[in-house]
């Protein structure tokens, strides 16, 4: 019956949100304020029937409800509690679910705390946010149904995808659709300005945290998607440049950009339809994402839904929504009239480089994910785009990012003086060029590539430094220490988040430059020396796991005698969904990772290993993480909590500064 | 759902690829091998190199460049002999000729077309300031819901 009641309550759920975008657009339009205080309750009722229907499904899930057909395709009695729940985004249906429910979760988010807003432009971007409810909900209701019944419920389901049965990637998913579908946000609100016919600095303020909140979300979930390849997959790789990370690269990309120039619209009121249309881009981005993956027009390791009515619904939700706005954009981006003026050496400007660079590279990342549709189409040529593509195409953009970043931190608003910015930075691009050329020297022959990485990095950081520096001004130490203190967190989540940007930076350019394989035949008991290390296979050994067998190796590694750590990589064998796996053991460091894989038997004995020494891995993801942190304290910043809605409450007095 | 599970088997099985057996006695020959083979890709399998991939015919292609670069091809040879069987399809790194140079010169072309706008609309506006089209009392609470401070 509960599985009824959430079929029903999905139903309700689609004319909740076919309310949602008809009323207030119709109230809005007509000024009728009736109708647009219709949007608040509709969004309201809406996500509290979508929660109901997630919360059934999950249930059903936990409880192994093989009546029910997802479940069965999906789950089984013996998979650990956690990939049961994680189960229900681990496939179609069920994601589907999960991405409309998070979309009606934003619209509720706006409704609540939407107060300060002008009435027609709430109205509208609720509005515009129920369209693309309808289309989302409609989608999983005559499509995608999660809630079909099986007439005779089997013994016992088919099993998850044991790929997907992994920490790392149980959480992948709902991090990346806080980040595709926040962005639908953004877009909600310059569909609304277009329709208005006005760009503001409060609307830069708005959706500024939106953005912010979507580009954290999403630089979280492609962080846990890369770590759980690189501990999973077998061989460390971490970026595959696959058609489906791609697509969540290019919203990261679009977001990236979006939230730099909304800063622009919020401070100088410039650059307001080029913000806009990044607005519509990014959102563009993560339909056309969701198109690539569940189309499986570019078929890659993860497309789960290789269906194609569902791919032609997506891709006419992705042209209706994406080209409708497009449509009004050309039709109304005239209107956008910019007050800030501003010199060609000046913060403005250099948010514009930003923003060309950024949209550049995404624009990079497009071409060569569909090039090998448009060439087999166009051109009758059947080719491959690949990693090597990408690393050269992609890569000068983000080293020009990186080489122009700091520098575009330090400038001031509306009018630098050049010769000042040098002055600031001096200290902090010679120490770079040192550390790169330390570097040089350090590491004996091998490429370019880890003292350019390290020259960036140390130009990031130690850049950001130099900019705190500038803001803490002058005087004694406590009264500099108190103006650092004092400084808005926006400007901290800055600092972090640039911070961040230069560790990545880094760990990819040493872990590409510096790693160190090796691939042999090791006895039991054997030694063999990898690096500085010595290795031991001790032995192999067969267990049994919940829901699957293993061979489990037990290697101990020393460094000039002295214990480092004992890794026991494995190799499973899932036979419900008849798949092996492996599950490689990484002793993790600051400064490297140890990587030890387990391999097949041999003929004449002994067991193939490959050992990694992976130097500076974890800073891959660690400067992700201070990335999102970076983005974490911007929000937090009192502004975004007033323009958000705080300012209902009575307004202390600020004294002046 | 089978499917699915035989694509993936296919794709992203993970006992790994470069086998013990294979790896060549010469470092140098070896080195180029694993290089080429970083660029080649593994037809059975979605955008995964023949290096990394565990698909048979990957093995079957890492022992055939091999082969070739034991017998003394250059690595022009080894990639001329793959394609001459294969098509450019093997090819990861899509070749600078013909449609493709569209693609290498998206890029570049997005760039300076970029930059080139930008450069004029900032030209433009440095000379131009546009009149404040909002009324007293929208400023007055615009004001307020920015709480400006400077």
């Amino acid at each position: 019956m509960l599985i009824e009641f959430a079929h029903f309550a999905l139903i309700l759920a689609l004319v909740m949100a076919a309310l949602q975008c008809v009323l207030p657009l119709v109230g809005a339009w007509k000024g009728w304020r009736g109708y647009m205080e219709a949007a608040a309750p509709a969004a309201t009722s809406q996500f509290l029937l979508l929660s109901f229907a997630f919360a059934v499904l999950t249930w059903a899930f936990v409880t192994s409800d093989f009546s029910l057909r997802l479940v069965t395709l999906n789950s089984h009695t013996a998979k650990p509690m956690i990939y049961k729940i994680a189960g229900v985004w681990g496939n179609h249906e069920g994601s589907m679910l999960l991405w409309c429910l998070i979309l009606a979760l934003y619209a509720a988010l706006a409704a609540w705390f939407g107060g300060n807003l002008r009435e027609t432009t709430r109205a509208r971007v609720l509005g515009v946010q129920g369209a693309i409810s309808v289309a989302f909900v409609s989608f999983l209701v005559f499509t995608s149904n999660p809630f079909e019944r099986l007439a005779v419920p089997p013994m016992n389901g088919e099993d998850l995808n044991p790929l997907l049965q992994d920490p790392g990637l149980a959480f992948h998913p709902p991090f990346l659709y806080l980040g595709y579908v926040g962005l639908s946000m953004a877009f909600s609100f310059a569909v609304a300005a277009l329709i208005e016919g006005r760009v503001d600095a409060a609307w830069g303020r708005w959706v500024r945290p939106w953005t912010l909140a979507a580009w954290l979300f999403l630089t979280i979930g492609i962080a846990l998607g890369s770590w759980w390849a690189y501990y999973e997959l077998g061989w460390g790789g971490f970026w595959f440049w696959d058609p489906v990370e791609n697509a969540s690269f290019m919203p990261w990309l679009i977001a990236a950009a979006l939230l730099h120039s909304a800063i622009v619209v919020e401070k100088r009121e410039a650059l307001k339809a080029w913000t806009i249309l990044l607005a519509i881009l990014a959102f563009g981005f993560s339909l056309i994402g969701a198109f690539i993956v569940r189309s499986g027009v570019l078929t890659s390791v993860h497309a789960f839904a290789t269906d194609p009515e569902r791919g032609v619904y997506l891709l006419a939700i992705t042209g209706v929504f994406t080209g409708g706005a497009l449509t009004l954009y050309a039709a109304r981006a005239g209107g956008m009239q910019a007050k800030g003026v501003f010199g060609l050496a000046s913060r403005e400007t250099a948010l514009v480089a930003n923003n060309v660079l950024l949209a550049v590279s995404c624009f990079v990342v497009f071409v060569g994910t569909v090039w090998p549709l448009i060439a087999e189409m166009a051109f009758d040529r059947k080719l491959s785009v690949g990693a090597p593509f990408f690393n050269a195409a992609f890569t000068p953009f983000m080293v020009a990012l990186a080489a122009l970043l700091p520098i575009g931190a330090v400038m001031p608003w509306k009018r630098a003086r050049p010769g000042r910015v040098v002055g600031e930075l001096w200290g902090a691009l010679v120490l770079s060029i040192a550390l790169g050329a330390f570097v040089w020297v350090m590491q004996t022959g091998g490429s370019i590539l880890a003292p350019v990485g390290a020259v960036l990095a140390a130009w990031l950081v130690l850049g950001t430094i130099a900019d705190l520096r500038l803001r803490a001004g002058r005087g004694d130490l406590s009264s500099r220490v108190m103006r650092l203190v004092r400084l808005p967190r926006a400007d901290w989540g800055k600092a972090v988040a640039h911070a961040g940007f230069g560790v990545t930076i880094f760990g990819i350019a040493a872990l590409t430059a510096w790693q160190v394989e090796d691939i042999r035949v090791a006895q039991e008991g054997e030694t063999f020396t990898v690096g500085p290390y010595d290795l031991t296979l001790q032995g192999v050994r067969q267990l049994d796991g919940p829901n699957y067998v293993t061979t489990l190796g037990t290697i101990d590694i020393t460094r000039n005698g002295r214990a480092v750590a004992t890794l026991e990589p494995e190799k499973r064998f899932y036979p419900v969904a008849q798949m092996p796996t492996t599950e490689a053991a990484i002793d993790n460091g600051v400064l490297r990772d140890l990587y030890v894989v387990i391999g097949d038997p041999q003929d004449n004995g002994g067991w193939a290993v490959r050992t990694y020494i992976k130097p500076f891995a974890n800073w891959i993801w660690a400067g992700a993480i201070i990335m999102a942190l970076g983005g974490v304290l911007s929000l937090s910043d009192r502004r975004h909590r007033v323009a958000a809605g705080a300012a209902k409450a009575p307004r202390r007095a600020v004294p002046a500064e | 759902m089978r499917r699915l599970a035989l694509i993936l088997a296919l794709v992203a099985a993970p006992a790994f690829a470069v086998q013990p057996d294979e790896i060549l006695d010469d470092p140098a020959l070896e080195a180029r091998a694993r290089d080429l083979s970083e660029g080649l890709r593994c037809l059975v399998c979605r955008n995964e190199n023949i290096d990394n991939s565990n698909a048979d015919l990957a093995r079957d292609l890492r022992l055939a460049v091999r082969e070739r670069l034991v017998a003394g091809d250059s690595d022009e040879e080894v990639i001329a002999y793959l394609t001459d069987r294969y098509g450019e399809y093997i090819l990861l790194n899509p070749t600078l000729t013909g449609s493709n140079l569209i693609l290498w010169l998206a890029g570049p072309a997005m760039l300076l077309l970029g930059a080139g706008i930008a450069v004029v609309a900032t030209r433009r506006r440095a000379q131009a300031a546009p009149p404040d089209d909002l009324d007293p009392e929208e400023r007055a609470r615009l004001d307020a819901i920015l709480d400006r401070r400077d």
